[in-house]
């Protein structure tokens, strides 16, 4: 592998200048003198890098920086603190969007973009990459003898009647800290009331909160918890080597899916760069001209089949939970659901 | 008749051009009546969603422990959602403070109305925007809210870029179909006009009855002026004809009594003298006679010229006719008249012309060949013309080719001393060239003598 890990978390020390939190620094050097692509991403390093390898075998000159953050830094990052990339790609559909509602991300065109469906772009500024399903991961383990809940009505029910069995052991997102997790929440909350009805009887059952699918993934799998709710299917479905621990159940009364978006920010100093590596993505993802490609999410087709999935639509919708007053008004009931005493 | 220039005198030029330019002005109209709707439309529909949301967005504000709660829908911003992508700001004031949204946009004021509306420039772009107010109660105390939600036009513009699109097609297809229907009308106004020509132009010379053909009422004050026109000029014409008969039986009657008085005091005078003066007296009235004669035959020829009435003519029999008919005159000078008809001879022609040529060529043959010499006459077909040769034995044209001797009141220089007026040639060569002949004048090149060729082409 070219790409070289150079360094690692916590690369605040080495830049004390930047404001916004960097969980990993990667840099795959290009071949010579050729330019260099930043990109800002919340798609974890080892997910990614496949992508990147294979942009890099088509343009070897071309060096790359990436950077992983959350998805609320990549807001923070270019909103507020105007840094310098050329590319950024989030799960969070909502803060992308906002972002291209407020002029910070460039138009970009070309013959794959204009391909795209319409619900997978917007405003020419915001192309989606991936369906990634949320999903209900299971331990083998826990749930050995007991039948399989298929939705969220299931699950309250296996819940309600298994409370000693499930006591700490539910963990789902931080919506506070996580961006996917609070997109996750409140595009189920906007769908059925039985969220919150999920979400009191979580509480009451001292649900963990996570602030990443891979750690819930991990806990699942090695037994901490029985049951993860709203995990990215995609990542769950990544891990081969758990398959033996996990069960990964899509609700089928609704499943949300999100849409892993990339734009080229204004500040973008390889506009062109960056606009390559978008039709690489769209290519890699909705062609399948690559194997490599880590996201087992849902594919068009799939959504086509099967009623139960909702792509979350990118749209102005999305700015209503980033309102804040809605957010934090959403975060109060959160709270009080899922944040119970013992 | 090109007295008018014909751009303007072209009925269906005209009016298919007027009809032309009022279409294109039309669907100018039509094309400035429908995009300015359309953009009226599009511009109220997009104000109605904005009101909607911002309403949608007022309907959701509580107050709650002394605070405005303000719980937005989801879809008071979805539903802004359009193929366009269009931006979305909003704005939510409390009492004039920034309680949430975009604190630099811009409001509308509504000065008293539930909404006011405003297009203003808002970063990079042009905005719809609409504010909103409303009046909350705090425990008794107004709480004013204003709510402010704007929109990029992206989509209206989008809209109406189609709509105008598709009217300047509608447009194109109006005036296209104005236009052959333009073209149409022309043609059948023309046509009404162009039939009425033809029927007129169609019928013969003599056919002087009234014009009936069908033609639309703005046309019948054409036709009646016409038909009044050909009333005239039938009266005209037979009232000339009349009178050319009348004119010649008026001369030639008291000539002839006054001739017959002048033979019979001839015969009782006998002192030379008194002969002589009769002799000479005779003879002025036989010129007298004879040109009276050959006028009135140029008139007839000249009236008749212009309205030839075709029929077929018989040459041969003409001939003998007119021979037989001379031939006392000729008798008493001793001149045989031979006629050569080898075959029948069919012309399309106005027999009372041709008499007329015929007669003066044989007038002046007897007249200008000295006596007892020989007249002949050859009648012939050649080449698609049928020639009638009057041929005497006198001293011929001093110059056959002196184009003089068929003019008017034109006679030979070696015609002095025998009674003529000089009409002879010109009739018979205005009678050729109305039948689309000629005459052709020569000196017989064995002995001598005049030869004159009517030809006339065979029907």
């Amino acid at each position: 592998m070219r790409a070289v890990i150079y360094s690692l978390a916590l690369t605040l020390l080495a830049l004390p200048a930047i404001g916004f939190e960097i969980e990993e620094t990667l840099d795959f050097p290009g071949a010579g003198d050729g330019p260099t692509l930043r990109i800002i991403s919340t798609a974890d390093t080892s997910v990614f890098s496949p992508i990147i390898t294979a942009f890099q075998d088509a343009n070897p000159s071309v060096g790359i920086e990436y950077v992983a953050v959350t998805s609320s830094e990549v807001m923070t990052a270019l909103a507020e603190e105007g840094a310098e990339f050329d590319l950024a790609i989030s799960s969070a559909m909502d803060l992308q969007v906002k972002l291209a509602n407020d002029g910070l991300a460039d138009a970009y065109f070309s013959d794959l973009t204009r391909a795209l469906p319409d619900w997978a772009r917007w405003h020419d500024q915001v192309f989606a990459f991936t369906l990634e399903p949320a999903t209900m991961v299971l331990s083998r383990a826990a749930f050995q003898g007991l039948e399989l809940p298929t939705t969220r009505q299931e699950l309250i029910t296996l819940l309600r009647d298994n409370p000693d069995m499930f006591r700490g052991r539910i963990g789902t997102y931080d919506v506070r800290e996580s961006g996917s997790g609070y997109l996750f929440a409140t595009q189920d909350a906007r769908t059925s009331e039985t969220y919150w009805r999920l979400s009191e009887l979580m509480g009451g059952l001292q649900a963990r909160l996570y602030s990443s699918s891979a750690d819930m993934i991990g806990d699942v799998a090695s037994g901490e918890i029985a049951v993860a709710y709203n995990v990215l299917g995609s990542y769950a479905g990544a891990r081969d080597d758990l398959h033996d621990q996990i069960i990964i159940i899509p609700p089928a009364d609704f499943t949300t899916v999100m849409l892993r978006t990339a734009l080229i920010p204004n500040s973008a100093n390889e506009v062109e760069l960056a606009g390559q590596m978008i039709d690489h993505l769209i290519e890699t993802s909705w062609l399948g001209s690559d194997t490599s490609f880590n996201f087992p999410g849902v594919t068009p087709d799939a959504l086509a089949e099967n009623a139960a999935l909702r792509p979350i639509q990118l749209g102005p919708g999305l700015l209503v939970y980033l309102d804040r007053l809605k957010r934090r008004q959403f975060l109060a009931e959160w709270e009080a659901a899922l944040v119970q005493p013992e | 008749m090109s007295l008018l220039r014909p751009s303007s005198s072209s009925i269906r030029r005209r009016l298919t051009l007027q009809l032309l330019v009022s279409a294109a002005v039309l669907a100018l109209v039509l094309f400035f009546i429908v995009f300015n709707f359309a953009r009226q439309i599009g511009s109220e529909s997009q104000d109605r969603v904005l009101l909607a949301s911002a309403r949608s967005v007022l309907d959701a504000s509580t107050i709650q422990d002394g605070e405005v709660w303000i719980d937005i829908p989801y879809f008071a911003f979805s539903m802004l959602d359009n193929p366009s992508d269009d931006r979305v700001f909003y704005q939510i004031v409390q009492d004039g403070d920034l309680l949430t949204g975009y604190e630099d946009l811009p409001q509308a004021r509504s000065d008293g109305a539930e909404a006011g509306f405003l297009t203003v420039p808002y970063r990079t772009e042009t905005l719809r925007i609409v504010t909103l107010t409303r009046r909350l109660s705090d425990g008794g105390q107004p709480v004013e809210v204003t709510v402010t939600v704007g929109q990029t036009r992206d989509e209206q513009a989008d809209v109406l870029n189609r709509i105008s699109r598709m009217t300047v097609l509608l447009g194109l297809g109006f005036f296209a179909v104005s236009a052959v229907l333009a073209v149409l009308a022309g043609q059948s106004t023309a046509s009404s006009l162009s039939r009425l020509a033809g029927s007129v132009s169609r019928r013969g010379p003599q056919d002087l009855r009234p014009v009936v053909a069908d033609v639309p009422s703005e046309m019948r004050p054409l036709v009646r002026s016409l038909n009044s026109l050909i009333a005239r000029l039938s009266g005209a014409f037979t009232r000339t004809e009349d009178f050319i008969a009348e004119a010649a039986h008026r001369v030639r009657t008291p000539l002839a009594t006054v001739r017959a008085h002048a033979e019979n005091t001839l015969r009782r005078v006998d002192r030379e003298e008194n002969r002589v003066s009769l002799r000479e007296m005779i003879r002025a009235i036989d010129e007298s006679s004879r040109a009276a004669g050959q006028l009135l035959d140029h008139a007839m020829v000249s009236l008749r010229a212009d309205q030839l009435e075709l029929q077929l003519v018989e040459l041969s029999s003409l001939v003998r006719d007119l021979v037989e008919r001379l031939s006392p005159v000729a008798e008493m000078r001793d001149m045989p008249i031979r006629i050569n008809a080898e075959v029948p001879c069919e012309v399309m022609g106005d027999p009372i012309l041709i008499q007329n040529a015929v007669r003066n060529l044989l007038d002046n043959a007897v007249k200008y060949a000295p006596s007892d010499t020989p007249i002949e006459v050859g009648i012939a077909a050649e080449s698609g013309n049928a020639i009638i040769t009057i041929r005497d034995h006198g001293a011929g044209f001093p110059d056959p080719t002196d184009a003089q001797l068929t003019r008017r009141f034109t006679r030979g220089e070696n015609a002095a001393g025998t009674i003529g007026s000089g009409l002879g040639l010109t009739i018979a060569e205005e009678v050729a060239r109305a039948h689309q002949g000629h005459l052709v004048i020569s000196n017989h090149s064995d002995g001598g003598g005049a030869c004159v060729q009517l030809s006339i082409p065979l029907r």
